[in-house]
């Protein structure tokens, strides 16, 4: 006999695998929606007294299509020819739907590069993402990308009606396609998982929801669409996702890697992350979240901050830079530098990155230069940066970590 | 020798004048004979703008708003759908030093409306 909570358990766990699948059947997102509900609704009523079928999936896809099918008829509104043959079955047949896993998988993919299409703004890209695959509500989204709920609903319903009228394809792009799609679908994925576990502004506490997704969606594509840089976006998500536990230690609280009780990291996440690592380098075509990735493996590999294997770091984030020249990614590879050659090198590296216009009010940059004028005993100047490190940042556990920083510096 | 007119509306302006007026403007013009191809465009966030540069094809949302650029230019193609316009739009030649903006026709929403363009030829 099936649980009480049954249909809810599929409702979360298989609800948006059958709104992709519809999707595709039906040709378009409010209808699949509709034909979702009814699916679930009729599953209320005929589950608790018929019990769970089979195959929970396909009977709800099968319901769900056959119901928006009828509608569609009754509403007077054109039906594909080759639906007519279904409809007029008496009763939905699941044993007659493809079920395997593959064609559920399939549509999901679908559906992330349909609301990953470039041809949409990033954060319509993410709201539909959030909203469609991973089945989020308006308003959890809305708080998560700190907007209010109206904004996030007109972004999504503006991002639906360019998918239906521009007609955006629902499909997965041809192998020949991938280079120039999946870039746009791995930085929405690493977008959701960085808004659940580093918000860039607020006083938000993380959201392990939210990065349990982008890692559940990172893993669907390194099984279906394996390419070196998915496998090195996972890798990355999975590392820095083994530190969440020590680095949330204190509710509320920034605790940095050098401060991290490393006794807490997860060990089996960092075991998986460092060997989708190391197949993501042996490909021989190494991208930037193969290499970031990389740099989280050599950390997770360190006994402590001081033991870190910083040359290694730094010849990491050279090869990085050859890739991607950024000056953040440049401040980065200054203090792994600094920790390798000593203080003085490194600040001198970083007072010159902080000629640069990106850097020159990046809270994190003076951050750094007062931890190094701190290291070279240069304790008035570490002050007047943290203080202009503090002025900077918009984030509240940054903000209180700078200003710890600050106290223990020693009176000069 | 033909004229292409385009229509630039801000949102405040954009549903002003009302479908009805446009259709009976654009069949008088086909009446008359000179009208080779007019369609309504929806709105600007429709949009999706292709460049080439480097061999390396890259695109942007919405429309071309820089006021440094202007049209240059249309063609009206035939695709089946986004993906294959977008295609196209990256091989017309001045995709090297402009930018092309892919927008979808809109129908008019009028009693017995049909498209006054020609058809694209039959695959």
């Amino acid at each position: 006999m099936p649980g009480p909570n049954a249909l809810e358990e599929t409702y979360r766990r298989d609800g948006r695998k059958v709104f992709a699948t519809l999707v595709r059947l039906l040709g378009g997102f409010d209808m699949a929606e509709e034909a979702l509900h009814e699916a679930f609704r009729i599953a209320a009523d005929r589950w608790p007294v018929e019990g769970v079928p089979r195959n929970p999936t396909a009977w709800l896809v099968s319901v769900g299509r056959f119901r928006a099918i009828d509608r569609m008829r009754r509403d007077g509104r054109l039906v594909p020819l080759d639906d007519v043959v279904h409809v007029v079955e008496a009763e939905p047949d699941p044993a007659a739907l493809p079920d395997e896993e593959d064609v559920l998988e399939d549509d999901q993919l679908r559906l992330i590069f349909t609301c990953c299409h470039p041809s949409l703004a990033e954060e319509a890209q993410i709201a539909l993402t959030l909203r469609e695959v991973c089945g989020l509500a308006t308003e959890a989204i809305a708080r998560a990308v700190l907007v209010k709920p109206t904004t996030l609903a007109q972004r999504i319903v503006r991002a639906k009606s360019k998918i239906r009228d521009a007609r955006i394809p629902y499909r997965v792009p041809e192998a020949d396609e991938l280079p120039e799609r999946s870039p746009s679908v791995l930085r929405v994925i690493y977008l959701i998982f960085n808004e659940g576990y580093a918000p860039s502004t607020g006083e938000r506490t993380t959201n392990p929801e939210l990065s349990q997704e982008a890692i559940r969606l990172a893993r669907l594509l390194r099984d279906r669409l394996p390419q070196p840089e998915a496998i090195g976006l996972l890798a990355l998500m999975l590392l820095h996702e083994s530190r969440r536990a020590a680095r949330e230690m204190i509710a509320g609280e920034f605790i940095s890697l050098e401060e991290q009780d490393r006794a807490c990291w997860d060990r089996a996440a960092i075991a998986e992350g460092q060997a989708l690592a190391e197949q993501a380098l042996r490909s021989g075509r190494i991208g930037t979240y193969a290499l970031q990735a990389a740099i989280a493996a050599v950390h997770a590999d360190a006994l402590c901050w001081a033991e870190t294997d910083w040359a290694q770091i730094v010849g990491l984030y050279d090869a990085l830079l050859r890739i991607e020249p950024s000056p953040v990614i440049a401040l980065n590879r200054a203090v792994a530098l600094a920790m390798r050659d000593g203080a003085a090198a490194g600040l001198a590296l970083v007072e010159e990155l902080m000629r640069l216009p990106e850097l020159a009010h990046y809270a994190p940059a003076h951050a750094a230069r007062a931890d190094l004028c701190r290291r070279a005993d240069r304790y008035n100047e570490a002050c007047d940066a943290y203080r202009r490190a503090l002025e900077l940042s918009e984030q509240g556990p940054a903000k209180r970590y700078f200003q710890r920083q600050l106290d223990r510096l020693p009176a000069s | 020798m033909k004229y292409l007119c385009l229509v630039y509306l801000d949102d405040t302006h954009w549903s002003a004048c009302p479908d009805q007026e446009c259709f009976d403007f654009a069949k008088e013009l086909a009446e008359s004979g000179r009208l080779v191809a007019a369609e309504p465009l929806h709105p600007g966030h429709t949009a999706t703008t292709v460049r080439l540069r480097n061999g390396q094809t890259a695109l942007y949302d919405g429309p071309f708003a820089e006021t440094k650029e202007l049209l240059a230019g249309f063609y009206l193609i035939d695709a089946k759908d986004l993906n294959e316009a977008l295609n196209i739009a990256a091989r017309i030649p001045p995709v090297k030093y402009g930018s092309i903006e892919v927008r979808p026709v809109r129908e008019l929403s009028v009693a017995g409306y049909h498209s006054f363009s020609h058809q694209a030829a039959p695959r």
